[in-house]
């Protein structure tokens, strides 16, 4: 099993942690060079999405990451990593990566004074997941039934799966609950679509 | 509940690693900015090297100047107070920025004491020239930590000293045996439990930026080698002569900052890079405010 875990900017280095801890071999993507190795799987971390969307596009990646996951590559994205894969923003088309038929809003829950912590249940995961939310978004709405929502907290949609695409607003990876790291790679990765 | 808040700030940090954060003056620069792929921009009236030409008392800015910033973009927003000085910070949390620096940029308010920021919500970034300026300030709060430098200069030789120094005291506690970690305390003046942290850990425990004086993708690039895990750009965009090519270059070379050759590919055509003056030029050393 082997993981890229898009390195462009943000919090990646944690989530490399979590993934080897499971026994996941990763690697970072900072260049279309890098991108072309062997993969099962994509994980795209928390960070500035604007930042990261400029930098897929000058460097190259854009394309061949998107066609790669609309063909198939399981994909894991935090925060940043939602909004990169929502294919709307409150109602709009969206610049990103665009392949998850989700809407969402961004830095939902105001300036970084609106950061939280929370404990929730995550459908498939348990019943006490804990969840770190940093000027964080959440999903407006699911745009197709093929969207399955995972988690609602304070009535707003925090997690979500369709088919091999996994998404949080918030981050597991700052935390030390290993199980949507587990789920990804043994739901998602290890398990033929 | 505040001790919750600090993690909250310490993992806002987290989220700003690899990236650039961009000084700007105006709505409009921060627009550039956020387009060139900056991850957080810093909202300031005169950029350090106006301030260095300006000289006189340099203070926190105008808050409406700061709100058109917070209104243009929407990555975060930070804006810097003067060192102690406790009411400017509390205008700024109440404007809700994202991060306030307690800059040496500024004139100091206070000549002993610094903020003391744990009573905050909101976080702090602080400056630090060496291991032990950096545990003192982590020690009173700040949940991000960024090399002094020598701001607005151009001169990237202050924030390399910085960052070397910090790295080869880190490497030292870390050889160190337990034993000796509370004489270290004692020569470093910081507390016991933050140099045990570093002796266990090998790195601070909040992320550590580099920031002054650096102008080029080269600088970002070569601070990012030295350890530093994301670059503040203060004068270095917008005194040169392409600020939009020069900050998208910029977040490339952090990015990419081990592959010389695409480094070359961005540092061509950039324009003039700001004049800048070297460090045995200036009268003031902000380096040596707040220790």
């Amino acid at each position: 099993m082997r993981i890229a875990v898009l390195a462009l900017q943000g919090a990646f280095i944690e989530h490399e942690q979590m993934l080897q801890e499971l026994g996941v071999e990763t690697f970072e993507v900072r260049q279309l060079s890098d991108w072309q190795q062997p993969k099962d799987g994509l994980v795209i971390p928390g960070g500035e999405s604007t930042t990261q969307t400029k930098l897929l596009h000058d460097l190259g990646l854009y394309e061949p990451i998107r066609q790669a996951i609309l063909d198939g590559l399981p994909v894991f994205g935090t925060c940043a990593g939602l909004i990169l894969l929502a294919k709307q923003e409150d109602g709009h088309p969206r610049e990103g990566l665009g392949t998850m038929d989700i809407d969402v809003c961004r830095n939902a829950y105001g300036r970084q004074l609106g950061s939280f912590h929370a404990v929730a249940p995550v459908a498939g995961i348990g019943e006490e997941v804990p969840m770190t939310f940093i000027r964080a978004p959440y999903i407006n709405k699911v745009l197709s039934p093929s969207s399955q929502v995972l988690s609602v907290v304070d009535g707003h949609i925090v997690a979500v799966r369709q088919d091999h695409q996994l998404a949080t607003a918030f981050h597991p990876e700052l935390t030390t609950d290993y199980h949507l790291h587990q789920y990804f790679i043994e739901q998602i990765c290890q398990t033929p679509s | 509940m505040k001790e919750d808040r600090q993690a909250l700030n310490r993992q806002l940090a987290q989220m700003l690693k690899g990236g650039v954060i961009m000084d700007v003056t105006t709505p409009e620069q921060a627009r550039i900015a956020e387009e060139a792929g900056a991850c957080a921009v810093m909202a300031l009236e005169r950029i350090p090297a106006d301030i260095r030409a300006a000289g006189g008392v340099s203070r926190m800015s105008d808050p409406k100047m700061i709100r058109g910033i917070q209104e243009a973009v929407s990555i975060p927003v930070m804006a810097k107070c003067r060192i102690g000085h406790i009411a400017e910070a509390q205008i700024l949390q109440a404007i809700e920025i994202d991060y306030i620096d307690e800059s040496e940029v500024l004139s100091p308010a206070d000549n002993i004491y610094h903020i003391d920021k744990t009573k905050f919500d909101v976080p702090f970034v602080c400056g630090a020239k060496n291991l032990g300026e950096a545990l003192r300030r982590i020690a009173e709060g700040a949940t991000m930590i960024r090399t002094k430098g020598e701001p607005g200069t151009g001169d990237v030789v202050q924030a390399v000293s910085h960052m070397r120094l910090m790295q080869s005291e880190i490497r030292r506690l870390v050889s160190m045996s337990e034993d000796e970690l509370f004489e270290a305390a004692k020569q470093l003046q910081a507390p016991y439990e933050l140099v045990k942290f570093v002796h266990e850990n090998g790195k601070l425990p909040v992320v550590n930026f580099a920031a002054g004086g650096v102008a080029t993708p080269a600088d970002a690039a070569l601070m990012m080698q030295l350890g530093a895990e994301g670059v503040f750009v203060g004068s270095g965009i917008f005194k040169s002569g392409n600020p939009q090519k020069r900050a998208a270059a910029i977040v490339q070379a952090v990015t990419n900052y081990q592959d010389a050759k695409l480094l070359a590919e961005l540092s061509e055509d950039l324009g003039e890079a700001m004049v800048g003056i070297n460090e045995q030029e200036i009268e003031l050393l902000m380096a040596e405010r707040g220790k």
